[in-house]
This record gives structure tokens, C-alpha cells and sequence, in this order.
């Protein structure tokens, strides 16, 4: 399982990489997208897979299931995804006005700021 | 202690939700801003001088123990900082009162700027490395709508370098945290501080250590990864831009310093080297910048490149002394910069350009004006007795004792630079002649209330010119508990590594 | 969008969303739920309205403008932190208290409760929001 994650997290980082060259605004804002679900993978699969219980400690237990998925990741990855969501909202808004300023959606025309 | 330790961090917060319940009222978010960011400072010394006095504070969030929990704790280079944001955010506020630009004061400004605060001074205060990562994107998510707020153009082109550049790199920061956790199993600062000592995977340590540099890289713009900066910070007002320049790329340079010197230290990790190259390319690339450009804030944004480099520099040396160069720089470079650009915001306010071509003669029309530019300028380029030039003076004086020449020329060579560029914006705007017909002064707007923060802060400009040894022993203190985690690993932790 | 089926049945859904929603926020410390999906389930009980009716009349059923919502809430979620220290433990440390009605088992109220009161308002404040202004962008 984690060989196949891992495949799946290099292919996201690959795609998203490989959109963010393609200078097109809106394929940019696709490669950012998929670089995050990458990194959001990449800790679910890096805090360790287990298929266990819940990690809730039992009435009258002191110590949870002997095999309990490990809550912090998930928790992690939750408040990843709503930032990277935030930014992104964020984002497509920012590169609409780009359009809609400057009338192109090719990176390589933005260079009037360029140094 | 306690409350006091919270506050940099809920005050802002306080007054960005007062300010956003006040939406329609904007003189009472411009008297909320000066009054808290004042207050704020006031705090945030105390704190200082808390720290000072009695050592590293801990405080466990929800009285969730370590590592367990979120911590904050702030130690002397924290504690430092966050005096610095308070300050650089108390001028922002006056400076802003004073630019009156209704048309973004209507849209949330004073929120926006109170946000960028709380995260800043979360970054700094924060123990825990997923909550870095927080504080960092609520720093950046203001930050990239106070860039574009107001919508013009090359602002608008700016903010989408700044956002992809700035969202690729929390991506990298991302995945350094997800593979650190997994191979560590905590992110904890102290506790990692401690696991990383008994580590066995120091070839997956030195990826994670690789990936974080690059992602503070970018934050901090250094060598290869600065472009984004200087096509960017020279698009929003003066204002938002002096806040940028006072203080984000300074908190990816503290992150880079809290983690190589807490947990990727130089005997686990050999990366202080490349630190050292990059700080060497990082100032010569920022000063040759400069050199080439001709409108006041690209030159100075280009100056950031340049002394960012200096900054890490002292990380890279990675001797007690070098450190305490660094966090003077550090000190130095966040006042005079944030006051450099205020100064270019007044020229551009009162002449409607910031080109040096177009514009002349200052030096007859704002007397007080170039001598206030004056200060921060000579201070920026090293000359004494004004701060930079004992910040330079502690990091050449740090490279002599380890021999490193090779880096003693180049930050000498760069200072020169430095000095160059600062006399040619002497030269263009405020010594030569008026060129003719002499810019349009503009006398709709009222500057007067502008030059109090930039009084302000050429003060402490000269403040920590004349009151070096103090600042210094400050500066030493803060970096000797660098040097020794385990003050700060006790503290967080409580027991001793 | 706006068909006198929709209108109709909007009334008599969106009352029910929004208790659901209170439902959520409610047990959502010991059961699945909590202030963000009840702020989220709320808010779709909004746009409903604003779809079923017209933006307009969802804005004037919420009373408050999203960004007061989202104000308010923070301060709740701030807020609900300093209450503990007033008796000295660090900021966020959860009190509880309990509170017994004749006839009822003791319910138990704490600070995390009025944290997520204040989660909820931000999400339901921020979604509408950008609802608002995605709908009025449109119109």
C-alpha cells in the first residue's frame, strides 16, 4: 500500500510541477492545486498507514486499542486542505483580475513589474 | 507571564476583529490601529524585558503538556522580534492614518494589517512546527490581499508572482513537515531538538533540512529563489510595502535560524556550509540588482536581497558571535529598512514618481526630509556610528575569528556597493538639480503626519548606533541561548535532554 | 432556479436545515459534527433561500452583514479562550460547568461549546460571504 502511495504522491508533485511550467494561468493554478493534494498524501502516507480502530480510549480503559490509526496526521492534513483551499480561492480570484487587467492568461506577458 | 506572552499574538487579533466589526467606521479603525499597535509595543517590551530578566517563558495551550500540545515560547531572539513587529506595525499604523487612501481604508485595510501582525508574531513566539506553518499562511493570506487590494495593474501582476511563488514554497514547507513527522513522530520543536539526537535516518534528516531551507529560501529570498521579491514589493502603497520589507521575508530568516539552530545543528546536518555559500552569492546578487536599477523602491528592494544575505551569514558562521550579528542585523535591518521605504513613499506622495530620473532638487524643497533619508541610508551602507555598521562589524569581526576571509571580502565589498547605491539615490533625487520642468509638487496631500514614524524610526536608527554595547550584550544573550538548546529545551519540555 | 415548487419547499427545508445545523454544533464535541459543518450545513440553508428567492432576501433573513457574522464569531472563539484564565491556567485550557434542570440529566456547558459557536459563525459568516459576492458578481 505504501508503494502505491508513494507512486501516486510522486505523480501528483510530477503533474502539478509539470502544469506549473506550462505558463497558462489557469493549468498554473491545476499544478498548485495537485502539488497540495500531493503534500497533503505525502503526510497521510509518511505519518504511517495502519488499518486500525478509531484512537478513542475505552470507558474504564487507560490506553487506546492496542492497533489505533494515528489521529495527528489526519488532523494535520485537515487543517491543510482548508488553507490550501483558502488560496486557492484565493488565487483563481487574483489571476480572473489578471485577466481581466491585462488581458492575457500567458505568464510570460505579466513581465511588466520584472526587473 | 502567562498573559503576557499571549498577547503579541490575541491583541492583534482583538483589534483585527474590533476593526472588522467597525467596517463602516474608518476613523475608528485608523484610532484602533495607532492606540493597539502602540499598546502592542508596550507589551511586547515588557515581555522582552521579562525574558530578560527571568528566562525562556513557556506557555502550554490549552494546558495541553508538551509534546502533546501546542507551546508557545518565546526566548530572547522571539521575545526580540516580536518588539520589532510591534514597532514596524505601530509605524505602519501612524503612516497609514497619515496616507489617507480612503479607497483602500474602505476595504479592510486596518483588518488586513492587524492579521499580518498576529501571524507574524505567531511565528515568532510558536514552538511547534506544524503551528509555524499556520502562522506562516495567515501571514501570507493578508499579505497577498493587502498586495492586491486597491487592484491596479502592476499590483495585480505583482500578486500573482508573490502568490505562486509564496504558495509553491508552503507546499515545500508542507511536505518537509509530513516527511519530518514521519521520521521523527512529533513536531514539537524541543522534542524534535531531542529525537533528531538519537536519530539513526540522518540521510532522510538532511532531505528534510535541504527542503526546509528551500522553503524558507524562497520566504526569505535568498540566491536562487529571490526573484519574486524585487518584482513585487515595489507595487502596493508605500505603506503595505514598508510592511512587507520590515518584516516578511525577516520571519523566513528567523524560521531558518530557529531550526538550524535548534534542530538541523551543524554536527547532525552539514548544510551551514551551503548556508554560508548562499549568504555570499545572496548579498553580491542583491547589490548588483540594485546597482542596475533606477527607481527608488526597486533599488531598495533589491537592498533586501542583498541583506538578507548578511543575516545568514551569521548562520552559516555558526559561532556565538556570528549569531549575535546576525540578530543585531536583524534589529538594524527591520527598523532602517521599513523606514526606507516609508521615506520613498513620502517622495512618491509629494512628486508622483519614484523614478530617480524624474525627479531632483529635494534637498532644496524637503530639507528634513533628506536628512531623515540620510540616516537610514548611511546606516543601511555601514557607516558609523549608526547601527549597520555594528551589525557589520560583529559578523566581520566573527568571520575573522573562524578565518574566513573569502566571506569578510564579500560583505566588505558588498557594504561598498551598498554605499554606492544609497549616494546615487542622494545624487539623483535629492542633490542634483530640479530637472525641468521640476515634478509637480503636490500639495493635496498632507505629508507632516507621514514623517512621524519615519522620525520615529530614524531614532531608534541612532538609538542603537549610540547605545551599541547594550544592544549588543542583548544580542549575545539572545544568540548563547541559541547555541545551548537545552535552556530551551528544559523549558518546554521540562526535563533536561 | 426560482419555481414556486422551490420557494415552497425552501420554507419548510431551510427551517429544518437550520436546526440540524444547531444539532450539529451542539453534540459535535463527543459526536461527529462541530461548529464548522454546523456553520457549513447552516449555510446552505442561506443559499437555498438565496437561490430559491433572491440574494437580497437571504441578506435581509441573516440581520447581520457576513463580515459581522465572521467578526463575531472570531471574538466568541477568542473570548472562549481568556475564560480560563481567569482562574489561572493557560489560554484555550477548557472549563466546564454543569448545569441541572429538574427532570433533565445534568448537562454538562464549557468553553469548548462557546468556541464552536464561534467556528460556526466564521464559516457560515465567510461562506456567505463568498456566496454573496460570487451570486451578485453574476446578477
Amino acid at each position: 500500500m505504501e508503494l502505491l502511495m508513494a507512486i501516486v504522491v510522486g505523480l501528483l508533485y510530477g503533474g502539478g510541477l509539470f502544469l506549473m511550467q506550462r505558463r497558462n494561468l489557469v493549468k498554473f493554478i491545476i499544478g498548485l492545486a495537485m502539488l497540495s493534494h500531493g503534500a497533503n498524501l505525502l503526510i497521510f502516507t509518511a505519518g504511517g498507514l495502519t488499518r486500525g480502530a478509531p484512537p478513542l480510549i475505552g470507558e474504564g480503559e487507560t490506553l487506546p486499542p492496542a492497533l489505533h490509526a494515528d489521529p495527528l496526521p489526519q488532523a494535520l492534513i485537515l487543517t491543510a486542505i482548508v488553507i490550501s483551499f483558502a488560496v486557492l480561492a484565493f488565487a483563481l480570484v487574483l489571476f480572473l483580475r489578471a485577466y481581466q487587467t491585462t488581458g492575457t492568461d500567458d505568464l510570460d506577458d505579466l513581465r511588466s513589474t520584472d526587473t | 507571564m502567562n498573559g503576557l506572552l499571549i498577547a503579541p499574538v490575541l491583541l492583534p487579533l482583538l483589534l483585527g476583529i474590533l476593526s472588522l466589526l467597525l467596517w463602516h467606521h474608518v476613523r475608528a479603525q485608523r484610532v484602533i490601529a495607532v492606540a493597539g499597535t502602540g499598546l502592542l509595543t508596550l507589551l511586547s517590551l515588557r515581555l522582552l524585558i521579562g525574558i530578560y530578566r527571568h528566562g525562556i517563558q513557556v506557555v502550554h495551550l490549552g494546558n495541553w503538556e508538551a509534546p502533546f500540545g501546542i507551546s508557545l515560547a518565546a526566548d530572547l531572539l522571539g521575545a526580540i522580534m516580536v518588539v520589532l513587529a510591534s514597532i514596524t506595525g505601530f509605524a505602519i499604523a501612524l503612516y497609514s492614518v497619515g496616507a489617507n487612501e480612503r479607497q483602500r481604508e474602505c476595504f479592510g485595510y486596518y483588518p488586513l494589517v492587524h492579521i499580518l501582525i498576529m501571524g507574524v508574531n505567531g511565528a515568532f513566539l510558536t514552538g511547534d512546527i506544524f503551528n509555524l506553518y499556520v502562522w506562516f499562511e495567515v501571514m501570507l493570506m493578508s499579505s497577498f490581499v493587502l498586495l492586491a487590494l486597491g487592484g491596479e495593474k502592476p499590483q495585480i501582476e505583482g500578486g500573482v508572482k508573490y502568490m505562486a511563488l509564496n504558495f509553491f514554497s508552503s507546499v515545500i514547507f508542507l511536505t518537509a513537515v509530513g516527511l519530518l513527522y514521519g521520521v521523527m513522530g512529533t513536531l514539537n520543536l524541543a522534542d524534535l531538538a531531542v529525537k533528531v539526537r538519537g536519530t539513526e535516518s540522518t540521510g532522510m534528516l538532511v532531505v528534510i533540512g535541504c527542503l526546509f531551507l528551500a522553503s524558507f529560501g524562497i520566504k526569505a529570498a535568498i540566491f536562487p529563489l529571490f526573484f519574486w521579491l524585487p518584482a513585487s514589493y515595489h507595487t502596493p502603497p508605500p505603506a503595505v510595502s514598508g510592511l512587507f520589507a520590515g518584516l516578511l521575508t525577516k520571519v523566513g530568516v528567523y524560521a531558518m535560524i530557529r531550526l538550524f539552530t535548534l534542530i538541523f545543528t551543524p554536527d547532525l546536518v552539514h548544510l551551514h556550509g551551503l548556508i554560508l555559500g548562499l549568504a555570499a552569492l545572496t548579498m553580491v546578487t542583491g547589490v548588483l540588482g540594485a546597482a542596475a536599477q533606477f527607481e527608488f523602491r526597486r533599488i531598495l528592494s533589491f537592498h533586501i536581497v542583498s541583506q538578507i544575505g548578511y543575516m545568514i551569514l551569521g548562520l552559516g558562521l555558526f559561532t556565538p558571535l556570528a549569531l549575535a550579528g546576525s540578530i543585531f542585523y536583524l534589529m538594524h535591518h527591520i527598523i532602517v529598512k521599513t523606514n526606507l521605504f516609508l521615506i520613498a513613499g513620502i517622495v512618491h506622495y509629494r512628486f508622483g514618481t519614484g523614478e530617480l530620473k524624474s525627479l531632483g532638487g529635494l534637498y532644496k524643497t524637503a530639507p528634513w526630509l533628506s536628512l531623515l533619508f540620510l540616516i537610514p541610508a548611511l546606516s543601511l551602507a555601514g557607516i558609523p556610528p549608526l547601527s549597520g555598521f555594528f551589525a557589520k562589524l560583529l559578523l566581520v569581526m566573527a568571520a575573522v575569528d573562524i578565518h574566513a576571509w573569502g566571506m569578510i571580502a564579500t560583505a566588505l565589498g558588498v557594504s561598498l556597493l551598498t554605499l554606492y547605491s544609497m549616494t546615487k539615490i542622494w545624487n539623483e533625487a535629492f542633490w542634483k538639480d530640479a530637472p525641468t520642468p521640476p515634478p509637480p509638487a503636490r500639495t493635496d496631500q498632507s505629508t507632516i503626519l507621514m514623517m512621524i514614524p519615519v522620525i520615529l524610526l530614524a531614532t531608534i536608527t541612532v538609538v542603537i548606533g549610540f547605545g551599541a554595547g547594550p544592544v549588543f550584550r542583548l544580542a549575545l544573550a539572545a544568540a548563547n541561548q541559541l547555541m545551548n538548546p537545552s535552556d530551551y529545551i528544559h523549558a518546554v519540555l521540562g526535563v533536561s535532554p | 432556479m426560482s419555481t414556486l415548487i422551490l420557494r415552497t419547499a425552501t420554507r419548510y427545508v431551510a427551517p429544518l436545515m437550520l436546526l440540524f445545523s444547531i444539532y450539529l454544533l451542539l453534540v459535535g464535541h463527543s459526536y461527529p459534527g462541530g461548529g464548522f459543518v454546523g456553520g457549513l450545513a447552516a449555510s446552505s440553508a442561506f443559499a437555498l433561500y438565496a437561490l430559491a428567492y433572491d440574494v437580497d432576501t437571504a441578506r435581509k433573513l441573516m440581520h447581520l452583514s457576513p463580515v459581522s457574522l465572521s467578526a463575531i464569531g472570531l471574538l466568541l472563539s477568542a473570548l472562549s479562550g481568556l475564560i480560563g484564565m481567569v482562574h489561572g491556567a493557560p489560554y484555550l485550557t477548557g472549563q466546564w460547568t454543569s448545569l441541572d434542570l429538574p427532570g433533565f440529566d445534568p448537562i454538562k456547558i464549557g468553553t469548548p461549546l462557546l468556541f464552536d459557536l464561534g467556528v460556526y459563525l466564521v464559516v457560515l459568516g465567510v461562506t456567505m460571504g463568498i456566496l454573496f459576492a460570487l451570486a451578485e458578481e453574476e446578477g
